[in-house]
């Protein structure tokens, strides 16, 4: 095997991994301000998915230019969600909080078993089967769309938590919730703000995936398993830490497909996980509790 | 004793006019048996039809489910007379011997099914413990009919069959092009099916003395979201051309990953898989599922029969394929129809012993007249090459029943219009 045949590899990896890492941030986000964590994430991304499928399908709006609408969507349920039932349940023991979204995601997937049957479901642009050569890098066009507008999301995420006032306040809430409550703020109203956020980053990296994977129902339990790995590895609540985690999941699933055998590359992304938790359990860019 | 008398015993005689009557009724029974045959053949046959309708094979099982209910009209018309019992198995074999048995006491006069082996291996232990006949239409498991049952029927290829006219093929089309590649990539699934494909191909190839080698064997999970790292190593090989072993997704996965990836190849050619010849792979790839070929047991063209079934089917279901699923179950219920017809009963001892004297030569799938082996496999089964062209799955070989000359190399990706 040649040194381009690597390249290829590594290129293609490293774009996955940042569709990866745009899914896991917005559980990364919700973890590190509300301590919850979100066992429907996955059943989310998967309802991201079908209603970028439906505005293609129905609407002939590609998943690119469906990204706000589907990512307000899913800002819309996240809030509400929060608002009426999580925000009950945040004082309770963890079991119970793993319980209620545990029973959530098998709602949601349920529903949508139920509406868009078992079957796979894809959508095949123009864009689909075109590629990038770059001298002796072929790079898939869809992927790369992907890989960019998940990098320009993560930015404006970014952006938001460092210059608005609302981002602000919200880290305010992360780091001292009865500090907030004290000066005045809303913080159940910035909790269901946050949870937006966060099924809104899912909803935008749903939108993007449907580019390079085919949905079906019950694709979300791999994509929350997913999003663990990712933000253990990363480090829980840090952004920075969930796009590197993704990246380094896209990165590890193309060498081991090619170094080992690709049926086994699920298998790295676990070893890696074990080795980080080994030698520094707060994840490669978490803060020691 | 007298001269008009025959002993029979110490304590009973029969008188010669005794006899002659005895005789003339007997005489009168046997002359009037086929009256009352026809009397009990015209009551149906029930026949309870076993597939998994849901779970993880519902898709086929729901494909199959059509192909047991779409020729009924047609065998009316052919005077049969048959009435479906249906049952899932869940895709789960405990699920499949109960709801066998649970047919079995509600009246089912013969069993049909059940796709999936292991489901199929289990409803064979219910059909022979009860003295039931069985009519599998699709599980290739050897053990079916090298086991020993004697109310089992099975008109779907075994394993061996399947792999070795499958393999053989490649010759063929190798043979009627004039092209003889002399290297491949064999990318397959792993689960039980693709595992079991790729013994099979390991064990046959030396076998056969096929004229190419493989040169990498790449597997993949059957959950796999993305195939784009097994399609790069697939190109590295540099082969010259692809051996598939797929379901439908994957196939799907596959082909688009080969396009993006400027994977020209001399061709990509299954040795009997799903896949490649369903409705939605063409929905999916266009342009680029054409010349895709995959070497299965096939409706014959030639065939009447054939015609008028997917001509149908097409009408009744527009959006579905019309593919071996469907066949082959439809053929398994004809089998059972056409036992029942000439038994002229619906006791279950008639209509296993005429299910051993089948021969039907009016059939939908390639091969000749059907009939069954002592062991009850159908000794008279062939596969097709079935390449995609014009959009629809085309047989090229067999040469006696082709629509079309097969197309290798095919045309590259790039540049097709």
């Amino acid at each position: 095997m040649d040194a381009t045949f690597f390249m290829n590899v590594i290129s293609a990896g490293l774009l996955t991994g940042l569709v990866y890492g745009l899914m896991a941030l917005g559980l990364s986000v919700i973890f590190g301000v509300m301590r919850v964590v979100n066992f429907a994430h996955g059943d989310m991304m998967v309802v991201a998915m079908y209603a970028a499928f439906l505005l293609y399908t129905k609407m002939g709006i590609e998943p690119v230019p469906a990204l706000p609408l589907v990512a307000g969507l899913l800002f819309v349920v996240g809030y509400l969600l929060q608002r009426f039932l999580i925000n009950h349940f945040l004082g309770v023991t963890e079991h119970i909080q793993f319980l209620l979204l545990l029973s959530v995601a098998m709602i949601i997937t349920n529903i949508v078993l139920m509406v868009f049957g078992p079957d796979a479901r894809n959508i095949q642009l123009d864009a689909s089967f075109e590629s990038y050569s770059l001298g002796p890098l072929v790079l898939d066009k869809v992927r790369v769309t992907a890989a960019f507008t998940a990098g320009g999301v993560a930015a404006l995420l970014w952006a938001f938590f460092k210059y608005t006032t609302t981002g602000t306040a919200i880290r305010a809430c992360a780091d001292n919730p009865v500090g907030a409550r004290v000066v005045g703020l809303n913080v159940e109203k910035l909790y269901a703000i946050t949870f937006g956020i966060g099924t809104a980053c899912v909803g935008a990296a749903g939108c993007l995936l449907l580019l390079l994977v085919d949905v079906h129902p019950h694709l979300s339990s791999d994509y929350t398993l997913l999003g663990f790995i990712i933000v253990i590895l990363g480090g829980l609540g840090s952004l920075g830490g969930a796009l590197l985690g993704g990246i380094l999941v896209g990165l590890s699933e193309a060498l081991s497909g090619v170094l080992i055998a690709p049926s086994l590359k699920s298998m790295f992304s676990f070893g890696l996980l074990i080795l980080v938790l080994l030698l520094r359990p707060q994840g490669i860019l978490g803060k020691k509790p | 004793m007298s001269d008009n008398t025959t002993s029979l015993s110490a304590s009973r005689t029969i008188t010669r006019r005794q006899f002659t009557t005895a005789a003339a009724a007997g005489a009168l029974v046997t002359s009037t048996g086929l009256p009352l045959r026809s009397a009990r053949a015209a009551t149906p046959l029930k026949l309870g039809v076993l597939l998994p309708r849901s779970g993880h094979l519902a898709l086929i099982g729901q494909a199959c489910q059509r192909g047991a209910e779409i020729g009924l009209p047609m065998l009316k018309d052919m005077g049969y007379s048959v009435e479906l019992m249906n049952a899932d198995t869940e895709s789960n074999p405990d699920v499949g011997r109960t709801q066998a048995e649970k047919l079995i006491r509600e009246g089912a006069n013969m069993l049909m099914g059940c796709f999936d082996s292991a489901t199929t291996l289990a409803v064979a232990g219910v059909a022979e413990a009860k003295g039931v006949p069985f009519v599998v239409n699709i599980a290739s498991e050897p053990k079916l009919t090298e086991q020993g049952f004697k109310y089992v029927f099975r008109n779907f290829p075994s394993a061996g069959m399947l792999g070795k006219g499958g393999l053989l093929l490649y010759k063929d089309i190798f043979a009627a092009t004039g092209v003889t590649p002399k290297t491949a990539v064999l990318l397959h699934i792993n689960d039980s099916f693709g595992m079991a494909m790729l013994g099979g191909i390991n064990a046959l190839m030396p076998k056969l003395d096929m004229p190419f080698t493989i040169v990498e064997t790449i597997a993949y999970d059957p959950k796999a979201r993305d195939l784009s790292i097994e399609v790069s190593k697939a190109k590295a090989a540099k082969a010259d051309f692809i051996m598939t072993v797929t379901r439908l997704n994957d196939a799907i996965l596959l082909v688009r990953e080969m396009v993006k990836q400027q994977v020209e190849t001399m061709g990509i050619i299954s040795p009997g898989a799903p896949g490649m010849y369903d409705k939605q792979f063409f929905k999916a790839l266009g342009k680029y599922a054409e010349y895709c070929t995959t070497n299965v047991p096939w409706f014959d063209p030639k065939q009447e029969m054939a015609k008028s079934l997917e001509k149908t089917f097409e009408k009744a279901f527009p959006e579905e394929s019309c593919d071996l699923n469907v066949g082959f179950t439809f053929e398994a219920v004809l089998i059972a129809a056409d036992a029942h017809k000439r038994a002229g009963s619906n006791d279950p001892q008639a209509l296993t012993e005429a299910l051993r004297t089948t021969n039907l030569s009016q059939r939908v799938m390639l091969g000749g007249a059907i009939k069954f082996e002592a062991n009850g496999q159908n000794m008279n089964l062939i596969s097709a090459a079935v390449q995609n062209l014009g959009g629809k799955p085309t047989v090229t070989l067999p040469a006696a029943s082709a629509e079309a000359k097969p197309i290798f190399p095919m045309p590259p990706f790039k540049g097709r219009g």
